[in-house]
């Protein structure tokens, strides 16, 4: 391909080519996501059931669960025993991640039940399963970083699996400190980077066409 | 097979694109579930039973703290017999070459009899004359004697009963047992146990390894957890205290321990109760590994295309086209 540019050095549709990494990306980013499939305002008709907003609603169930959270970890672990506001924001991310688990199941079996990873889309329902499989293991330590009874007996009944299975070496359920640093740390970060992925999967490629009698469900 | 295609514009190329607020629709959800979370932790709070402290279990059960922390001693309890990752005394589960509890070895070593009776009356002997004459005869004792005496110990405590705080067993030759054992249960009582279990030599500690181990040995805490239907038996991995759902997006994983082979002493194909956890992580992985790659599993990936549900899903895309008229 020629490379053209005007006088003003702004680039026309046939580009130069540039060793630079930074007009790599951007190109890269215009080329596969530009802003109206990242934020369309338009949609195919067929959008029009109520299975689709289980997926919006899993999105906005994980911001409360990420906000009552953060405001939890902020105050510390004794804050939601001592305190009745403490206690409400554990009330309040409690039910966020049921409210959550819900979201994403629902919005799991809709997409099977669309089979959603037609036409390329192979790779956005792998992730989802990823996301689901992580976000177990969040909830898990979760469950384990209450302080509590429930906390105590869970502990105890769970390592015998994790032993069983080697992770215990590595993953000691009894230990806290250990538990409530996944818990607040790296697995939702783990989670909120994947729920990004498959969103921008999703914007990338659009949503899939209805299944076509005719046709296979395929990815 | 239908393809992508190299762009959104060539993939919708012929279908009708209707306006859709993509933010307002985020917007309008963000409020609804805050609404509903708002609500539900008004109305319903969140479980947050106590925690059971050493303290509580002593002053509760002294007659199961008592036989817990002999059974320790004489290294009949669970964690005494456990093996890896805590010690070498058990075989660990296994599945045929399958063992990953060995291939990982002790890397979080406790003793049981020491860590959980020895040490703790070493701490408090100092100033107690009949309590370090006491362990100074069980230390010197032989292997064999320390067996009589936990033997005739263990049997009394069968018919032993609780008054004052005290436990009482008929008499008997227990050598320097009942001492250490009445010290070790004050102790216990007075809350001493949970602070030396878990601070452990350190200053700051968030490792609860210790002491979740001990209470787990006795009968104390799984007794309150049967009562709450959170043992294993009871779909515990998913329960929790009170009326709140629990982890309930772990029932399939919760459901093989109530069901064949994994109830069974003989079991199918090794897989059997003895090695339930080892093989139900392991079936849970493939599972899972199933449900990622159930785009190119033939059969599993055509279920959707022959079930209607796409058909309500979409309905209004294959609703009957009205005839157009002409004019």
């Amino acid at each position: 391909m020629s490379a053209t540019a005007n006088v003003e050095g702004v680039a026309t549709p046939s580009e130069p080519k540039s060793n630079s990494w930074t007009l790599g990306l951007r190109r890269a980013i215009d080329r596969h996501l530009p802003m109206d499939h990242l934020l369309p305002d338009r949609q195919p008709y067929y959008v029009g059931s109520w299975v689709y907003v289980f997926g919006v609603v899993t999105i906005a169930a994980l911001v409360w669960v990420v906000v009552s959270g953060v405001v939890l970890a902020f105050m510390g672990p004794q804050w939601w025993h001592d305190s009745s506001v403490g206690r409400f924001f554990n009330s309040l991310h409690f039910w966020s991640v049921q409210l959550f688990f819900i979201f994403m199941v629902l919005h799991l079996w809709g997409q099977y039940f669309m089979a959603g990873w037609r036409h390329g889309r192979a790779a956005t329902w792998l992730i989802g399963v990823v996301i689901f499989g992580v976000s177990v293991l969040t909830a898990f330590t979760g469950y384990l970083s209450q302080q509590n009874f429930d906390a105590q007996f869970i502990a105890i009944n769970a390592k015998d699996a994790m032993n069983g299975a080697g992770i215990g070496a590595f993953f000691n359920v009894l230990n806290f400190g250990q538990m409530y640093g996944l818990h607040i740390m790296l697995l939702p970060i783990g989670v909120t980077i994947l729920v990004v992925a498959h969103i921008v999967m999703v914007r990338t490629r659009g949503v899939v066409k209805p299944i076509d009698p005719e046709g296979g469900v395929r990815s | 097979m239908k393809s992508m295609g190299a762009t959104q514009e060539e993939y919708y190329r012929g279908v009708r694109m209707v306006p859709y607020d993509l933010v307002k629709e985020l917007a309008i959800a963000l409020g609804v579930v805050a609404v509903l979370g708002l609500g539900l932790a008004a109305f319903l709070s969140s479980p947050d039973v106590a925690p059971v402290t050493i303290a509580t279990w002593a002053q509760s059960d002294p007659v199961d703290f008592v036989t817990t922390a002999t059974n320790e001693l004489a290294g009949t309890t669970t964690s005494a017999g456990y093996g890896n990752p805590y010690n070498t005394s058990g075989e660990g589960q296994s599945w045929g070459p399958i063992a990953p509890q060995r291939w990982f070895g002790t890397r979080i070593p406790v003793d049981s009899a020491n860590a959980f009776v020895i040490e703790p009356l070493q701490r408090a002997s100092v100033g107690n004359t009949q309590l370090s004459t006491g362990l100074g005869t069980w230390q010197s004792a032989a292997a064999d004697q320390q067996g009589k005496w936990l033997d005739a110990y263990s049997k009394a405590l069968a018919n032993a009963t609780a008054s004052d705080g005290k436990v009482m067993v008929a008499d008997g030759d227990y050598g320097p047992l009942p001492v250490m054992m009445s010290n070790l249960l004050g102790i216990g009582q007075a809350g001493g146990l949970d602070g030396l279990l878990v601070i452990n030599g350190r200053f700051y500690q968030t490792d609860y390894t210790q002491p979740l181990l001990f209470m787990g040995d006795g009968g104390y805490l799984s007794g309150l957890a049967d009562q709450a239907h959170l043992t294993g038996s009871q779909w515990g991995m998913m329960n929790e205290t009170g009326s709140y759902p629990g982890q309930t997006w772990l029932w399939l994983y919760t459901m093989w321990y109530q069901v064949w082979p994994f109830t069974s002493e003989d079991g199918f194909l090794g897989l059997k109760a003895g090695n339930a956890d080892l093989g139900i992580i392991i079936l849970m992985t493939a599972l899972t590994v199933a449900l990622g790659l159930v785009p190119f599993i033939p059969g599993l990936r055509d279920i959707p295309r022959w079930l209607p549900i796409h058909r309500l899903i979409w309905r209004r895309y294959y609703a009957p086209r009205k005839a157009v008229r002409h004019s």
